[in-house]
């Protein structure tokens, strides 16, 4: 909330005031009515593994994180940018390889990848389409910059949680939407929907049957399953709900079989289909590679779209941008160091005690150095890790990422939180809704701000400028 | 509406109405149980909850001793007893969870708050008063009419509806029909002879335990009469738990069903005959041909349509 020079940020000029006008109990009394209503609307995470609850409530923090609508055009305009890069990015990959030719980045990468799909080469996705739903997750360290810390090309959660967090928000605190002009999110459900529709196979009918593929109850976000199924009136359905017969799906309903022409999946590429993937899953459906195959469904995220967003992959999309687009990245990536490169190599080892070191493939937080927080002992450890197998990783430095106040029991504290909007690839437009899902690291210091390590989220409110 | 969202609809609608009935007979037999034996109080009587719940079986396999406490916490408690309260309740929320998008937010929010009630009572479990016990009770019954009222009032009257109202139904007529079987000794006629007051609480317990004693003299008004009560509970279509008029609604909403998806099949035409039978009953005929034998007839009867019916739509 505040600027470099401790003073408060203008887009939250109207809040700070509020807050100073407000008691603290009645802040106390919302934060425990916000546990509540998500409670009770069965707002929940599951935890794998975790002994206590196999469903838990995602810490909500009841102050919203605010951006001025300056700030969000630039955001925007670069998400619309990397994300049809990301898109040109995948159809060539799985195509000519135009960029692998001009060397822009090592073919290694891609083709010894485990998220590259050989089932995938040389087919086109329907309109060339590969990532219809993004999330690119955000970082700023100052007034100015925003960076992209990682492309989620696969299944990206968390659009749920950024809707029902406005409608709570709205019905605990009617008064300070009253004082903001805060930009409506409510309409991502019907962006989604005709982005769902405009990606289905040439030959589907003018009004397309579109589903929701889930893994089922148990699924760590299955609620975010349910609720968009709802929102988009599509049936949410299980791989026992779908068959395939003569390379065309259908779901089995109580009036007999029915064509599906766009599958909105929430399984990974590994589960989709047991004969083209792995044999053993009983989550998906028998011969779906056949029918996409034939051009007789659509998925969204298409197979394989895994390879543009790994660690690895990631640190090359500011030149795809200027490989596909011939423009200049308008949102930085987070620097990085691929430690796969021998120079990188030796600097990360030497730095350990002051950058974070991922994984290529991990995702949830788990995997990670995160070097200035880590004791000796698992430096040593993770350099170890780092000179057996160097692909494997990559470094960022530990940045001074900006933070949010949020509502704690003392009072009020303030957090490093990251962003995740969504972007929206159909046929011809990109889309993104004025906002996001910020997530919040809730402890103290800490950069983790996955929800399934304990970090919580906030609304986003993108508002109009008030003069400086 | 797929197959597994119907089917999901349907057992979730029977898993309340169990949840219901256990908690109705369960209060029932508290208060007949505290009867001195001249009333009709027994110990036996839990034996017969245990038959008419459809437990007795599964109770035995346990090798508890049957004691009120140990039966009352089988039925409404254990995990181990499928048809348990505890069970019915997880099992419905476990069903709406999978189809949330088929219910609307009334229905999900009374099922989601109970299972959380449910939780918060459950463990107390060892150190339960008679007080929990009853707050419990009247807590299952509130529930299932939250829920039940959510939908009659909230749902769109399309196929979700009709599947959520023939699988209560079916439940209900079930129910009513293993009351009636396990009390059917009760009801015969003869009983009037050598019956009186030891019987009359008994009588006054099944109609209790399915909310019907004000409706009975309602449509008597005369004292308990064994036949009267058997009449009352299969034949009477104005008595909302009446296997007629379970069977009633059954055939109307499968006759909804069918209109909607453009075919009638043999659920509906199963329906209709078993609607059929038992308008067309007087409760001389009941008598008959044997109230024991009639009523395990219906049991089968209803058994085959649940089975129909999964076979038409439910793949």
């Amino acid at each position: 909330m505040n600027g470099v020079e401790g003073s408060t940020r203008p887009p939250y000029r109207k809040l700070a005031q509020w807050l100073a006008d407000t008691p603290g109990e009645f802040l106390s009394s919302r934060r425990a009515q916000a546990e509540l209503l998500f409670r009770r609307i069965g707002i929940t995470f599951a935890v794998y593994g975790s002994q206590e609850a196999t469903e838990r409530l995602i810490p909500f923090d009841i102050l919203p994180r605010i951006i001025s609508r300056s700030e969000w055009t630039t955001l925007e305009k670069g998400l619309i940018q990397r994300v049809r890069a990301l898109n040109l990015f995948l159809a060539d990959l799985y195509g000519p390889g135009e960029i692998l030719k001009a060397g822009v980045l090592p073919s290694e990468l891609v083709y010894r990848n485990p998220a590259y799909r050989p089932e995938m080469a040389g087919r086109r996705a329907p309109h060339d389409v590969y990532v219809q739903i993004a999330g690119i997750d955000i970082v700023r360290t100052d007034d100015s910059s925003f960076y992209v810390l990682e492309d989620n090309a696969r299944t990206p959660s968390g659009v749920s949680y950024m809707l029902e967090n406005r409608e709570v928000m709205m019905r605990l605190f009617p008064d300070l939407f009253a004082m903001h002009q805060v930009a409506p999110i409510e309409n991502y459900p019907d962006r989604l929907l005709e982005t769902l529709r405009s990606v289905a196979p040439r030959n589907a009918s003018q009004d397309p049957t579109i589903v929701l593929l889930t893994p089922g109850q148990y699924n760590s976000a299955f609620y975010e399953h349910s609720f968009l199924a709802d929102k988009l009136g599509v049936e949410l359905v299980e791989g026992r709900d779908l068959f395939v017969r003569d390379d065309v799906v259908y779901m089995r309903t109580t009036e007999g079989p029915r064509r599906v022409d766009v599958i909105y999946r929430r399984i990974d590429d590994d589960f989709l289909d047991p004969l083209a993937f792995r044999p053993d899953s009983a989550l998906g459906v028998a011969g779906l590679m056949g029918a996409y195959n034939a051009g007789n469904v659509t998925l969204a995220n298409a197979v394989g779209a895994g390879v543009a967003d790994d660690k690895a992959t990631y640190t090359y999309i500011p030149d795809a941008i200027r490989f596909y687009l011939g423009e200049e990245p308008i949102l930085k990536n987070v620097p990085t160091w691929r430690c796969r490169e021998k120079e990188a190599l030796s600097y990360v080892l030497s730095h350990l005690n002051e950058l974070v070191v991922k994984e290529v493939n991990g995702s949830g937080g788990y995997g990670m150095l995160v070097g200035p927080h880590a004791t000796r002992a698992q430096i040593d450890e993770f350099s170890k890790k780092l000179i057996e197998r160097p692909d494997n990783f990559i470094a960022q430095p530990t940045l001074a990422l900006s933070t949010c106040p949020i509502s704690v029991a003392a009072g009020i504290a303030p957090r490093h939180v990251d962003l995740r909007p969504f972007v929206l690839q159909g046929a011809k437009d990109v889309c993104v809704v004025p906002g996001g899902l910020t997530r919040v690291a809730m402890t103290e210091k800490s950069l983790v701000v996955n929800s399934s390590q304990g970090g919580g989220t906030k609304d986003t409110w993108v508002v109009d400028d008030v003069p400086g | 509406m797929l197959s597994r969202t119907a089917d999901n609809l349907y057992w979730l609608a029977r898993y309340m109405e169990r949840a219901d009935f256990l908690a109705r007979v369960i209060q029932a037999s508290r208060r007949l149980a505290s009867l001195p034996k001249a009333y009709g109080g027994a110990e036996s009587e839990w034996e017969s909850v245990l038959l008419s719940s459809g437990s007795a079986q599964t109770f035995n396999a346990t090798g508890r001793k049957l004691t009120e406490g140990n039966v009352i916490d089988f039925l409404a408690f254990s995990p181990e007893n499928p048809s348990s309260i505890r069970n019915c309740i997880q099992q419905a929320r476990t069903n709406a969870r999978a189809v949330r998008t088929a219910l609307t937010v009334e229905m999900w929010e009374a099922i989601n708050g109970g299972y959380l009630e449910m939780q918060s009572i459950e463990q107390l479990r060892g150190a339960r008063s008679g007080e929990d016990l009853t707050r419990f009770l009247d807590f299952v019954k509130q529930v299932s009419l939250t829920y039940d009222g959510g939908a009659y009032r909230t749902m769109l009257r399309n196929d979700a509806y009709w599947f959520s109202r023939v699988g209560l139904f079916i439940e209900r007529a079930d129910n009513t029909a293993r009351l009636l079987d396990v009390k059917y000794q009760l009801l015969l006629p003869e009983k009037e002879v050598i019956g009186g007051s030891l019987d009359y609480f008994q009588w006054a317990a099944i109609l209790r335990a399915v909310s019907a004693h004000t409706a009975y003299q309602w449509v008597y008004r005369e004292s308990l009469k064994p036949w009267l009560i058997a009449d009352l509970l299969i034949l009477r279509p104005e008595m909302p738990r009446s296997l007629t008029s379970c069977y009633e609604s059954v055939a109307r909403y499968l006759d909804r069903l069918a209109n909607a998806h453009g075919r009638q099949g043999p659920a509906q035409r199963h329906a209709r005959a078993v609607y059929g039978k038992l308008e067309n009953m007087s409760v001389e005929d009941l008598f008959q041909s044997g109230l024991h034998e009639f009523i395990g007839s219906f049991i089968a009867d209803n058994a085959q349509l649940n089975a129909l019916l999964s076979d038409q739509y439910l793949f």
